[in-house]
């Protein structure tokens, strides 16, 4: 049974429809990567799933309970975290303050000193800055935060949103390093990227959505191989 | 030429009266920082607050201290009916729409409070000692306040530091939608927020009634006075307003005393103006 299964999903901002009738699915402890060029609609999808914003029509299920409309910040006692585009940390914020909101809700907030420690274990610079303004971090620092913040709210799954824009290509490589490394931990992952030739080397399976609606789906290494694929988004 | 014990006095009167500013301002501040829209009729929410006060002491014969916590509890009800009756239907709206149901509870409010209460000014008495020290005078209707108001200030900030919804409160402040995204519902925040800041329009109505009288266009003693602190520190900067609040009470005390009262408001606006020009985003703003 999949974790969490989209059917029909049709989402858009006022007039404009920005995802047309997608499904999708991910089960319980696999990595999923939706690509596809600019203004494709994944931003989109990942706002649907977190409740950001609510579908026009088709249903969301998460663990068989459906979540279609319900606002986001009751998604998220469902165990679905969402690390959104552009990092969206608390600036003014110490780095601590913000792993502390990460843990806002009761149940993640009675777990916090072990959430703390195993985020620290896992990212230890954020250990050396945690009494430092979030806003002054380096980028690669405040997109490990937004993924630290995540995890403190003890998600079942994380919803990754193009954690390597903005990047240095060598800080893009160790923010899919540390995203491995997550996914062995037993986290489930859906991870949106423009990146596509590294996160195709992440994931299990991959989706391709264009203009709003999926246009292929497959196992990555499939995927990585097809020649529409690789000459469009690939670059090689 | 002034003789400086006078000055002296001033300027600390000017501190004593700063601190009650600061919380004025630093309680409109806060409800702008998160919920984005000034509440125009702030201080004649204090007002409000000034006549329940006065009238569980005076007429019902509580002890001032009690009052003012009863203000304070009614200033926090208050605060969260108007969130709910008069914001929460216009958080979308128009930046003018908002400035104009806000401005219509302020003369709802002066009106329905000179329907009730007459312009009559109304005080209460308080027997309160007073203290000279090396020739300046110190009354305890001024001490006292600005001690409480400090107190409250240094509250605050803990609140807003110290606690999970303190910090919430100013994480919703800089990214509402991510706030969102860890659990925390909008409106919640909001509701907790405007219990806040009605509570400290409670306490700063307590406040000033140590030293002032009520009556129902008391707002148009402190209110413009206070949103001018709220824009001088940057709207939603809480040190910002701290350190405004000060400033402007110190020009409105010692060209009170050099001059007089009016001279005293009137250089307040006028550094309000060309501070205006001068940093349009506040005094501890960096320059563009």
């Amino acid at each position: 049974m999949s974790l969490l299964e989209l059917r029909g999903v049709t989402a858009g901002y006022g007039h404009f429809t920005a995802l047309w009738d997608v499904s999708l699915s991910v089960a319980a402890g696999e990595a999923v990567a939706v690509v596809g060029p600019n203004g494709a609609g994944k931003t989109t999808l990942l706002r649907v799933i977190s409740g950001l914003i609510a579908p026009r029509a088709g249903d969301l299920a998460f663990e068989g309970a459906a979540l279609g409309g319900k606002p986001a910040y009751e998604i998220v006692a469902h165990g679905i975290a969402h690390v959104p585009e552009g990092r969206r940390i608390f600036p003014a914020l110490t780095v601590s303050d913000n792993l502390k909101m990460g843990a806002y809700l009761p149940a993640a907030r009675r777990r916090f000193a072990e959430s703390l420690e195993r985020v620290y274990a896992l990212f230890p610079v954020l250990a050396e800055r945690r009494a430092q303004r979030a806003g002054s971090l380096s980028g690669g620092e405040q997109q490990m935060l937004a993924i630290g913040r995540a995890l403190m709210s003890r998600p079942k799954l994380i919803l990754l949103d193009e954690p390597s824009m903005g990047l240095a290509p060598v800080m893009v490589l160790r923010v899919f390093d540390l995203i491995r490394r997550i996914r062995e931990e037993g986290y489930t992952i859906l991870v949106v990227e423009q990146n596509v030739r590294q996160v195709l080397k992440l994931v299990d399976r991959a989706y391709l959505l264009e203009v709003g609606r999926i246009k292929m789906e497959g196992r990555a290494a499939e995927l990585g191989e097809q020649d529409f694929v690789r000459k469009a988004y690939v670059g090689l | 030429m002034i003789e400086p014990i006078f000055l002296a006095e001033a300027a600390i009167n000017g501190i004593m009266l700063g601190g009650i500013l600061a919380l004025l301002a630093l309680g409109l501040n806060l409800i702008f920082g998160v919920i984005d829209i000034v509440w125009i009729a702030y201080v004649d929410l204090v007002m409000v607050c000034m006549y329940v006060l006065y009238f569980v002491v005076q007429v019902y014969g509580w002890p001032f201290w009690l009052g003012a916590l009863a203000a304070m509890a009614f200033g926090a009800a208050l605060g969260v009916g108007v969130h709910l009756l008069i914001i929460t239907p216009i958080l979308g709206s128009a930046p003018v729409n908002q400035l104009l149901a806000t401005g219509g509870l302020l003369f709802f409010l002066q009106s329905f409070a000179t329907f009730l209460w007459t312009t009559d000014h109304k005080s209460v008495r308080l027997a309160l000692p007073s203290w000279e020290i090396g020739g300046i005078f110190l009354p305890a209707t001024r001490l006292i306040p600005f001690a409480i108001s400090i107190l409250a200030l240094v509250g605050l900030y803990v609140f807003l530091t110290r606690t999970y919804v303190g910090t919430a409160i100013r994480a919703v402040s800089q990214d509402r939608e991510a706030m969102a995204l860890m659990g925390a519902s909008p409106q919640r925040i909001y509701i907790v927020t405007s219990a806040v800041g009605g509570l400290m329009a409670g306490l700063a109505g307590a406040l000033l009634l140590f030293q002032y009288s009520v009556h129902p266009f008391f707002g148009g003693q402190f209110g413009p006075l206070t949103f001018m602190i709220c824009v001088l520190g940057g709207l939603g900067n809480m040190v910002g307003a701290f350190v405004a609040s000060f400033v402007m009470s110190e020009i409105i005390s010692i060209a009170g005393v050099v001059w007089s009262t009016e001279m005293g408001y009137v250089i307040a606006f006028v550094v309000f103006i060309v501070m205006i020009f001068a940093r349009p985003g506040g005094i501890l703003a960096r320059r563009q």
